[in-house]
C-alpha cells in the first residue's frame, strides 16, 4: 500500500495548516508545499528556514497522548530537536492521512502507534536522508560521510555543520528516497524515554479547545429532543410554546429528532422543555431488560454457530467425570465520555466546515458530503480536542445532528448534548449471556472446554460483517483464548434485540476476558490448584501470555502472605496486539462491600514509545474497568434506557481508587495497542480475588455486594 | 442584569437570574475553561470558586453570585504557576483533560483549607470530581506535590 504522498500530490490534495494546538483552525492552503523556504517531503512533516519542524498528527488526541507520541516518533527518526517541533492536527483528507493498515481516517482499536509507527519513521527517515544529501552536495563530500544530530547535518572530519533550516531550499529540490534507512533502536533519541505531554500546559489552564468550546462568528446553539425509544421517529411536533421563548431562533426536524436552535445552550434547553413531540416509538418499545435476558436464556439452549472446534469437546463432556458448568452474564454499558457529544457545522451552498471532537474525521467528512451533496473536498473537518473517546466518538450521529441543523437553519450551529442525551442515546457495549462447561482430567487439568456466547454482534449490526457469519468482535478473546486444551468448542448465537451497539474501550475482550479468566479460575479452584500455576501450566503454547503473567505474579509477590482479610486474584488477556495481566488485592467487608487495595498490572506492547504514557493508559484502563465492574449497568425498559446521569450511572471516584502499579515488559516485538489492553484483565482479577477472599464466585456484572454479604 | 467579579474584573451580564453560572461563564463571558459534565452537581467538571469556596457552577443561579467574587480556572493564576497547576504539570496528570479544570479548582480549594492534606482529606475534598480517563492516582500524587511546592514557596 502506498502510504507516503509526494509533494505534487500534496499540492493537489491540500495540506493541513492549523493555527497551533489549541487556538483555532485555518482552511487548507494549497500553495504551501511550493512555498519557497519550506521543505515538505511528504504529508507528515515540513521544515522552514528557521529550522522549525511542523508535524501533522492524524490521530485525534482523546487523552491517549497522540499529540506527544506522534512528534516523538517523527522527531526521533528525523533527528530533530523535540523542542523545535510544532504539531498540527490533520484535517480530514483520507488520501493524505488515512491509517495505512485500516485504509480509513478513523481511529479506534488502539491503533495510533502500532499502525503508524513504521510509516512515520519512514517519512521522517526520507526527510533526514534528503537533508544529509543536500549538505553533502553543499560541501562536495560523499553522503556516507555526513551525520545528523539535533536538527543539523554535520561532517565530522572537517567539523562543518549546517542546521536543517539552512538546508530546506536545497533539500526541497531533491528526489524523495523510497527506502530510507531507519535507525536501530540503540540510536533512538526519544522513543522509549518518558517525555512530558505537550498538551498538559493548556489542559491545566483551561485553554484547550474541545468541541464544546468552539465559537464561530454568527453561531447558534442547538439541542435536540430525541425519541426516548431506540429507533423511534417523530410523528408530529408543536413548537409554538418553544418559539415564544426569548432567544429561541428556530425549531427544525432532523433525522435524530427535533432541534431547538437558540442564542445559547441554556435557552435551547428551555425551548426543548416547551416542545411537544408525539413519537412513533416503533418496535423496540416492546423490548426490556427482562425480555432480553429471557431471549438470551432461550437462545443459550439452542446450538450456536461454531467459532472454534478442536478435538471433540462434546464427547469428552458427555463422558462425565468431573464436569463444571457455569453461566456468566454481562450488561450493556455506555461510554460516558466526560465531554458530552457535540459538533459544530457551518453549511453553505459552497462548503461545509465542521469542528468536532471526533475519532472519525474521515467518516465525518463522508457523512457531511452525503448530507449536503457537496464533494468531500468541500467538507472541511477540524478535529478539536476530545473530552474522552473510548470508541463513542467513532460514531457519526452527533455529526449528523450538527450538519442537518446548520443546513436547515442556514447558520453555523453547535449542537450540544446533555448528559441525559448522552447516557440514553449511546451505542452500548453488548450485554451477553455465556454458558460454560468443562471437564477435568484426573490431574485436574481441563480435558474439554465448551463456551456458548449469546448476544448481539456489533459489526453485524453496523453492516460491517455479514449477517449469518460469526461476528469477530463477539468472540474475540474467547475464540483465541491462550490455554492449551485438547478438546475445545466455542459457539456464538447472534441475538440482537435492537439496542444500538458500539465499540466500548476494549470491545469484545472487555467482557470475554472477564468470562474466560473467571471460568479458568473456577477450574483451578475445583482442581485444588493455585490459579497462577494452573494458568501457567496451560500456557505452554503462549509464551508472551506466560511471560506477562509471570511478571505480574512476581511483582505482586504472588503467594506471599497478605494482611488478614485480603486476597489476590489474577488474570491475563491478549487484546489489540498487546499482552496484559493483572493481580488484584482485595478485601470484602462482612456486609459485602469490596475494597480494591492494589492492582499490579503488566503490559507487553512490544515497544513502549513513551513509557509514562503507557503507564497512564494502563492506570486509566484499570479505572474504566473498575467502574464497569462495580457500577456499569445500562438497563432497558420498554425500549428506553433507565439510567440518565452520573447519579444512576455511577463512575468510580478517587476515594475508591486503588494503588495501580504498572510494569512494562519490553519484549522488542512488533508494537501493540495501549488504549484498550489495560481494561480486560481488571474485572476478572478483582472477581477472582473476591472468590479467594470469600468463596463467592461473581458470575454476573456489575458486582452485587448483597451477594457477597456474609454477616 | 447581574453584576459580579470574575477573575478580578467587574462584570455585568444581561441574563435571566435563574441561568446557571456555568452558562454565564461559558456563553456570556467566553470563559470556556469551566466545563459542563452533568448539570446536576454530581461530576465536578464545572467547579469554580465563589468567594474562595468551591461551588458547582452548573446548579448555581446567576443571581446567587451577584456582588460576589468568582474565580475560574482562567483566573487561578496569571502565569499557570499556582502550586496545583505546577504539580499537575510535573506529574503529567491530564489525559483527555476535560475534567481537569474542575479537579484543579477543587484541589486548590482543598489546599487552601488543608495545607498538608492526608489521603483521607484528598478523598473527602476530591470525591465530588469524576475523571473518566482515570487520572485519580496522579491527582493524589499531584496534590501531595502541590502541598510541598506550596510550603517551599510559602511567604
Amino acid at each position: 500500500m502506498k502510504t507516503l504522498v509526494s509533494r505534487r500530490e500534496i499540492l493537489k490534495g491540500g495540506l493541513a495548516v492549523g493555527a497551533g494546538l489549541t487556538i483555532g483552525f485555518a482552511l487548507p492552503i494549497r500553495a504551501l508545499a511550493q512555498t519557497p523556504g519550506v521543505f515538505a517531503p511528504n504529508q507528515w512533516l515540513r521544515i522552514d528556514r528557521d529550522g522549525v519542524v511542523t508535524i501533522t498528527n492524524s490521530v485525534p488526541e482523546m487523552g491517549q497522548g497522540s499529540l506527544t507520541t506522534t512528534p516523538m516518533i517523527i522527531a526521533d527518526e528525523l533527528d530533530a530537536k523535540l523542542e523545535n517541533v510544532k504539531v498540527e492536527q490533520a484535517l480530514a483528507n483520507p488520501t493524505l492521512y488515512k491509517n495505512p493498515v485500516t485504509g480509513t481516517q478513523s481511529y479506534g482499536g488502539s491503533r495510533g502507534v502500532r499502525d503508524h509507527l513504521e510509516m512515520w519513521r519512514k517519512a521522517a527517515a526520507s526527510a533526514r536522508e534528503m537533508l544529509k544529501q543536500a549538505a553533502a552536495n553543499e560541501w562536495g563530500v560523499p553522503v556516507e560521510s555526513v551525520q545528523t544530530e539535533e536538527g543539523a547535518v554535520v561532517h565530522r572530519p572537517t567539523g562543518r555543520r549546517l542546521q536543517y533550516g539552512q538546508l530546506v531550499d536545497k533539500a526541497q529540490a531533491l528526489p524523495v528516497p523510497q527506502n530510507p534507512k531507519l535507525k536501530t533502536p540503540d540510536q533512538f533519541r526519544y522513543i522509549g524515554k518518558a517525555v512530558k505531554r505537550r498538551d498538559t500546559p493548556d489542559k491545566v489552564t483551561g485553554r484547550s479547545i474541545y468541541g464544546v468550546d468552539v465559537q464561530v462568528p454568527g453561531m447558534l446553539v442547538g439541542s435536540i429532543e430525541r425519541c426516548p425509544v431506540f429507533g423511534g421517529k417523530v410523528q408530529s411536533f408543536d413548537a409554538t410554546a418553544a418559539k415564544q421563548i426569548k432567544g429561541v431562533k428556530d425549531v427544525v426536524q432532523v433525522s435524530n429528532g427535533v432541534a431547538v436552535v437558540a442564542d445559547n445552550f441554556w435557552t435551547a434547553l428551555q425551548g426543548r422543555r416547551a416542545l411537544k413531540v408525539t413519537w412513533d416509538e416503533g418496535p423496540t418499545a416492546q423490548v426490556s431488560s427482562a425480555t432480553i435476558t429471557r431471549e438470551y436464556e432461550t437462545s443459550s439452549k439452542q446450538p450456536g454457530q461454531i467459532a472454534k472446534n478442536e478435538g471433540d469437546a462434546e464427547k469428552v463432556l458427555a463422558a462425565g467425570g468431573k464436569v463444571l458448568e457455569a453461566v456468566y452474564q454481562v450488561p450493556f454499558l455506555e461510554h460516558a465520555c466526560m465531554e458530552p457529544m457535540n459538533a459544530t457545522a457551518q453549511v453553505s451552498r459552497e462548503a461545509c466546515v465542521i469542528w468536532a471532537p471526533t475519532q472519525n474525521p474521515g467518516g465525518t467528512q463522508a457523512t457531511a458530503a452525503r448530507l449536503t451533496g457537496l464533494p468531500p473536498e468541500k467538507v472541511i473537518v477540524n478535529t478539536t480536542m476530545l473530552g474522552g473517546g473510548f470508541g463513542r466518538r467513532g460514531e457519526i450521529d452527533f455529526i449528523v445532528d450538527a450538519v442537518e441543523t446548520s443546513k436547515a437553519v442556514g447558520a453555523p450551529v453547535k449542537v450540544m448534548w446533555t448528559r441525559e442525551d448522552d447516557i440514553t442515546h449511546g451505542f452500548y457495549r453488548p450485554a451477553t449471556y455465556n454458558v460454560f462447561r468443562a471437564a477435568l482430567d484426573t490431574n485436574g487439568m481441563p480435558s474439554a472446554w465448551f463456551t456458548r456466547i449469546v448476544g448481539p454482534g456489533i459489526l453485524i449490526q453496523k453492516g460491517r460483517a455479514q449477517a449469518g457469519t460469526i461476528d469477530p468482535a463477539a468472540v474475540e478473546a474467547v475464540r483465541n483464548m491462550p490455554y492449551d486444551i485438547p478438546n475445545l468448542r466455542i459457539e456464538w448465537n447472534n441475538k440482537d434485540l435492537g439496542i444500538p451497539l458500539g465499540f466500548w474501550r476494549s470491545v469484545g475482550p472487555s467482557q470475554n476476558g472477564f468470562i474466560i479468566e473467571s471460568f479458568i479460575d473456577e477450574l483451578a479452584h475445583a482442581a485444588g490448584k493455585d490459579p497462577f500455576e494452573y494458568r501457567r501450566a496451560l500456557l505452554g503454547k503462549s509464551p508472551r501470555h506466560k511471560a506477562i503473567l509471570e511478571l505480574v505474579a512476581n511483582r505482586a509477590n504472588w503467594g506471599a502472605p497478605l494482611p488478614a482479610g485480603r486476597a489476590r486474584g489474577i488474570a491475563v488477556v491478549f487484546s489489540y496486539g498487546s499482552y496484559a495481566a493483572t493481580v488484584a488485592e482485595v478485601s470484602v467487608a462482612p456486609a459485602g462491600a469490596v475494597k480494591v487495595h492494589r492492582l499490579v498490572c503488566g503490559i507487553d506492547a512490544g515497544l513502549a514509545v513513551n513509557p509514562d504514557a503507557v503507564k497512564a493508559q494502563m492506570e486509566g484502563g484499570a479505572v474504566y474497568a473498575l467502574t464497569a465492574a462495580f457500577y456499569g449497568n445500562i438497563t432497558i425498559d420498554r425500549g428506553r434506557v433507565q439510567q440518565s446521569n452520573f447519579h444512576d450511572y455511577q463512575m468510580l471516584r478517587i476515594n475508591e481508587m486503588p494503588v495501580v502499579d504498572v510494569h512494562i515488559l519490553d519484549s522488542g516485538e512488533a508494537p501493540g495497542g495501549l488504549g484498550e489492553p489495560g481494561v480486560p484483565t481488571v474485572a476478572p482479577a478483582v472477581c477472582n480475588a473476591i472468590f479467594a477472599a470469600t468463596g463467592r464466585r461473581v458470575r454476573k456484572l456489575p458486582i452485587d455486594r448483597s451477594e457477597l454479604k456474609r454477616a | 442584569m447581574v453584576s459580579f467579579t470574575v477573575n478580578g474584573k467587574q462584570r455585568q451580564v444581561d441574563v435571566p437570574p435563574e441561568m446557571p453560572l456555568l452558562w454565564v461563564l461559558r456563553e456570556s463571558l467566553n470563559l470556556t475553561g469551566t466545563k459542563y459534565g452533568c448539570g446536576i452537581a454530581v461530576c465536578g467538571a464545572c467547579t469554580v470558586h465563589v468567594d474562595g469556596t468551591p461551588v458547582r457552577s452548573c446548579v448555581t443561579p446567576a443571581s446567587a453570585v451577584a456582588g460576589r467574587r468568582v474565580t475560574t480556572i482562567e483566573g487561578l493564576s496569571e502565569r499557570a504557576d499556582h502550586p496545583v497547576q505546577k504539580a499537575w504539570m510535573e506529574v503529567d496528570v491530564p489525559q483527555c483533560g476535560y475534567c481537569q479544570s474542575g479537579q484543579i479548582m477543587s484541589a486548590a480549594a482543598l489546599l487552601a483549607r488543608k495545607p498538608s492534606p492526608t489521603d483521607a482529606d484528598i478523598d473527602d475534598g476530591m470525591s465530588g470530581n469524576i475523571c473518566r480517563c482515570g487520572t485519580y492516582q496522579r491527582i493524589r500524587a499531584a496534590i501531595h506535590r502541590a502541598a510541598a511546592i506550596r510550603k517551599g514557596g510559602a511567604r
